[in-house]
C-alpha cells in the first residue's frame, strides 16, 4: 500500500512520498491498532515514524501456557478441574504471563466458574477485586473482553478470568449474585464498553450521564477535544497529535 | 395551602415535588401530610457539605429513619483512563496522580509498579528509589488519614479537629513540596524510579515532623476519644462485619475495623514492605468508632515506617540504569516547582548530538512496553488500589483500569445506612472515606 503523494492528513502535514528502498509489503501494512496510532505525522502506509524501518510492532498471538505453570497455578487448575466437571468446556485457554495466571472462560459459563472458585474449599477466591473491560479492536470477532481479578484471602492467591464477547451480542451472565461487589464494577463496564451483564439487578450507567450515547472506552470511540492556540501555533487535540506506533 | 414565595412545588405522576432552596421549610412541612405520607424521599447532594465530596445520596425516610439509601456517583468523572490511552507511558503518571487527589503518591506508585511489571524490570528498581517510594507513600497515608479525621470531625460537628487535621497535613504537603516541587498532583513516582532525589532539607523536615506528630496525635485523642458526643455519634453506628465487607469488596481500614487483619503490605507485600517492622491495627466492633481507632493507629504505624525508611536511605541512583527507560535527566526543584537539569541541558545542547537525539526520542516518543497485561495492587489509605494495565507493545498504554477503593467501598453505604438514623448516614459515609476524584476518575 502506498500513500498518494498529494494527500494531507488531519494535521495539515503533507504525507511524504514512499521512501526510497521501501518495499510495499509487511510489516509496513500493519494497520494501527487504534485511532491513537494515527496522527499528525500521519504516514498512513507504515505508521512508523521512528526512522528505524521495520520497527512497526505486530499483534502477538496470546500463547497458551503449557504445564507445569509453576507456583500455585497448577494447584488452582487441578482444584478447579476436580471441582468443576465442565472445565474442559468452559475454559478456552490458560495463559501464564509475567507471573500471573489467566483463565479464558467461555462467557456464558463465567458465573458458574466464579461460583466454583468462590465456594470450593481448595480454591476459596472470596474476594472479587476488580472487574474491568478491555476492547481489543481489530483482533478478533469477540473484541470486548471482561477481565475479573479474583483474590483468595485464605491462600493469598490471585487469578484472572477473562471472557470475550462480540459487539453484536455483548451478553454474559452477571456475577453479582456470587460477588455483590461486582455490582458497580459491572455497571462501569456496561457504561464504558456496552457489555450487558444478564441478571444484573440494576444495569444502568454509573459514571456517564444517563442519557449519554455510546460507550466511551471503546477503541472506536474518539477521545474528542479541540485544538488550542499556543504562541501562535495551533496545537491539535491529543488524538490528532503525532504519535508513534 | 398557600404558595410561598420561596418554595416551588409541582405535581408529577409520582406525587407532589418540592424544590428546596433553603428557608422554606414551613412550606415543605405543611405540604406533606404526616399521617398519610409517612415516607419522604430526600435527595442529598451532590452539593452538600457533609457528603464528603460530590456524592449524591437518595434517601427514603420514615421520620428520621432511613428505609432505603442509594448513592449516585459520576459527578467527577474526567475520563482519565481514556486519556491515558493517548499519552505515552511516562506521561501517564501525570494523569493518574489526579485520580484520588488525597493519595496521589499511591496512584503513581501503583501505576509505576504496573508499568515496571509489564517491562519486566521490577527487580532492577534501585533500592533507594524503592525506599523513597515507601517513605512517600507512608507520609501520604498519614496526610490522607489526617484529612479523613478533619473532614469526618467536621461532618459530625467537631470543627476544632477539622482545623487541627488540616494544619498537620500542611506539614506533610510542605515536605512533598520540598521533594517533588508540588503540594499535590506530584507525578513524582515514575516508571523506573522517581523523578528526582530527596534533598537533604526534606530529611530534616521529615525528622521534625516525626518529632512533632506524637504530641498532636495525643491532642486529637484528648479532644475526641473521651468526648461523649463523639462516642454517641460513632459507637455502634454504621456497623459492617467481615462477611459484609468481603461480599461487598470492602478493603482497607473499614475491613480492618471489622477485625480482619488484611493489609496488602503484609499479606501480598510489594516495595519490600516485608522487611519493615510494623503492625496491622484492627478493631473488633466494625463501627465508625473502630474505623476512627484503626486510622489513628495506622498513622502511628506509618510513622514507624517513615522512620525506618529514613534510616535505610543510602546514597545511590533513584532511576533504573537502563537508559532506554530512564528519564534522561535528574530534574531539579526550582523556586516554581519541578524544573530542568542545567547540567543535562548543557550536555545535550552543547556537547553531544547523540544525547540530544536520545533525549528527543525518549521524551516525545517514549519507550515501548512488551504486549501483555498485569494487575498490581497496593494498600492505599482507603484499601486495595489495583492497577490493571494492558499493553499492545506500543509506546502508549492500551488500557489502564484502576480498581479504586473509593468506588468499590461506596457500595457499602446502603448496607450501613438502611435502618439507621439519617444523622448516621453522614457518619457511615464519612467512615468509608470516599474520595470522589478517585471514585469517578
Amino acid at each position: 500500500m502506498t500513500a498518494p503523494n498529494d494527500r494531507t492528513n488531519d494535521g495539515g502535514v503533507p504525507v511524504p512520498v514512499t521512501p526510497a528502498g521501501a518495499r510495499g509489503t509487511a510489516p509496513a501494512e500493519y494497520p494501527p491498532s487504534s485511532p491513537a496510532g494515527r496522527g499528525m505525522f500521519g504516514n498512513q502506509g507504515t505508521g512508523d515514524v521512528s526512522g528505524y524501518g521495520g520497527l512497526v510492532r505486530q499483534r502477538q498471538p496470546i500463547e497458551e501456557a503449557s504445564r507445569p505453570y509453576g507456583g500455585y497455578f497448577d494447584e488452582v487448575r487441578d482444584a478447579l478441574e476436580e471441582a468443576y466437571p465442565a472445565f474442559g468446556d468452559a475454559i478456552e485457554k490458560v495463559v501464564v504471563d509475567r507471573g500471573e495466571l489467566t483463565l479464558h472462560v467461555r462467557p456464558e459459563r463465567i458465573a458458574e466458574v466464579c461460583q466454583v472458585l468462590r465456594d470450593d474449599l481448595a480454591l476459596r477466591f472470596e474476594l472479587c477485586s476488580s472487574v474491568s473491560g478491555v476492547d481489543y479492536l481489530g483482533a478478533d470477532e469477540r473484541r470486548l473482553h471482561v477481565v475479573y481479578l479474583l483474590t483468595s484471602m485464605t491462600y493469598r492467591r490471585r487469578i484472572r478470568l477473562e471472557a470475550a464477547v462480540s459487539v453484536e451480542a455483548p451478553h454474559l451472565p452477571s456475577v453479582t449474585a456470587i460477588y455483590p461487589t461486582a455490582d458497580w464494577q459491572e455497571r462501569e463496564a456496561y457504561d464504558m464498553f456496552g457489555i450487558v451483564f444478564d441478571g444484573h439487578p440494576n444495569l444502568t450507567r454509573i459514571l456517564m450521564p444517563d442519557d449519554w450515547e455510546g460507550h466511551p472506552q471503546r477503541k472506536d470511540y474518539p477521545l474528542g477535544g479541540v485544538p488550542v492556540e499556543y504562541k501562535g501555533a495551533e496545537i491539535p487535540p491529543p488524538d490528532r497529535r503525532r504519535s508513534y506506533q | 395551602m398557600t404558595t410561598s414565595n420561596y418554595a416551588t412545588e409541582r405535581e408529577t405522576t409520582e406525587g407532589r415535588v418540592f424544590t428546596v432552596t433553603g428557608g422554606d421549610w414551613d412550606t415543605v412541612v405543611s405540604g406533606t401530610d404526616p399521617i398519610n405520607d409517612e415516607r419522604i424521599v430526600v435527595n442529598m447532594g451532590p452539593q452538600h457539605p457533609s457528603t464528603h465530596g460530590v456524592l449524591r445520596l437518595i434517601l427514603e425516610l420514615e421520620g428520621e429513619t432511613v428505609r432505603e439509601a442509594r448513592s449516585v456517583v459520576g459527578y467527577l468523572h474526567t475520563g482519565i483512563e481514556k486519556n491515558l490511552e493517548y499519552r505515552n507511558w511516562v506521561q501517564g503518571s501525570t494523569f493518574v496522580t489526579r485520580m484520588d487527589y488525597l493519595a496521589p503518591i499511591f496512584n503513581e506508585t501503583g501505576y509505576a509498579l504496573a508499568v515496571e511489571k509489564l517491562l519486566g524490570i521490577t527487580d532492577d528498581i534501585t533500592e533507594r528509589a524503592t525506599t523513597i517510594r515507601v517513605l512517600m507513600m507512608e507520609l501520604n497515608r498519614i496526610s490522607s488519614h489526617l484529612v479523613w479525621l478533619a473532614t469526618t470531625g467536621m461532618e459530625l460537628g467537631a470543627i476544632s479537629i477539622m482545623l487541627y487535621g488540616f494544619r498537620e497535613r500542611e506539614y506533610i504537603l510542605d515536605i512533598f513540596e520540598t521533594i517533588t516541587g508540588l503540594r499535590m498532583n506530584h507525578a513524582y513516582v515514575r516508571p523506573g524510579g522517581v523523578a528526582q532525589d530527596v534533598p537533604d532539607e526534606a530529611i530534616v523536615k521529615i525528622r521534625e515532623f516525626l518529632k512533632m506528630m506524637p504530641k498532636k496525635l495525643k491532642e486529637y485523642e484528648d479532644l475526641l476519644s473521651g468526648q461523649p458526643i463523639w462516642l454517641e455519634r460513632t459507637k455502634n453506628v454504621a456497623v459492617l462485619d467481615v462477611t459484609g465487607c468481603v461480599a461487598l469488596g470492602i478493603t482497607g481500614p473499614v475491613l480492618r475495623s471489622a477485625g480482619l487483619a488484611w493489609d496488602l503490605r503484609k499479606t501480598m507485600p510489594y516495595c519490600g514492605y516485608e522487611t519493615y517492622e510494623f503492625d496491622v491495627p484492627t478493631h473488633p466492633d466494625g463501627d465508625v468508632w473502630g474505623r476512627y481507632q484503626v486510622r489513628l493507629a495506622e498513622i502511628r504505624e506509618s510513622m514507624k515506617l517513615v522512620e525506618q525508611a529514613l534510616d535505610r536511605l543510602r546514597p545511590g541512583p533513584v532511576m533504573v540504569a537502563d537508559r532506554k527507560i530512564a528519564w534522561p535527566a535528574q530534574l531539579a526543584i526550582g523556586v516554581d516547582g519541578m524544573g530542568n537539569s542545567l547540567e543535562h541541558v548543557a550536555k545535550i545542547m552543547g556537547q553531544s548530538m547523540e544525547s540530544l537525539i536520545h533525549h528527543f526520542k525518549l521524551v516525545t516518543e517514549g519507550f515501548r512496553v512488551p504486549p501483555g497485561q498485569v494487575y498490581v495492587a497496593i494498600e492505599a489509605p482507603r484499601g486495595e488500589l489495583g492497577v490493571h494495565a494492558v499493553s499492545d507493545g506500543g509506546t502508549r498504554p492500551y488500557r489502564v483500569h484502576y480498581r479504586e477503593p473509593s468506588f468499590v467501598n461506596l457500595q457499602a453505604l446502603p448496607a450501613m445506612a438502611e435502618g439507621g438514623l439519617i444523622a448516621d448516614v453522614i457518619a457511615g459515609g464519612a467512615s468509608l472515606d470516599p474520595v470522589m476524584g478517585g471514585c469517578d476518575r
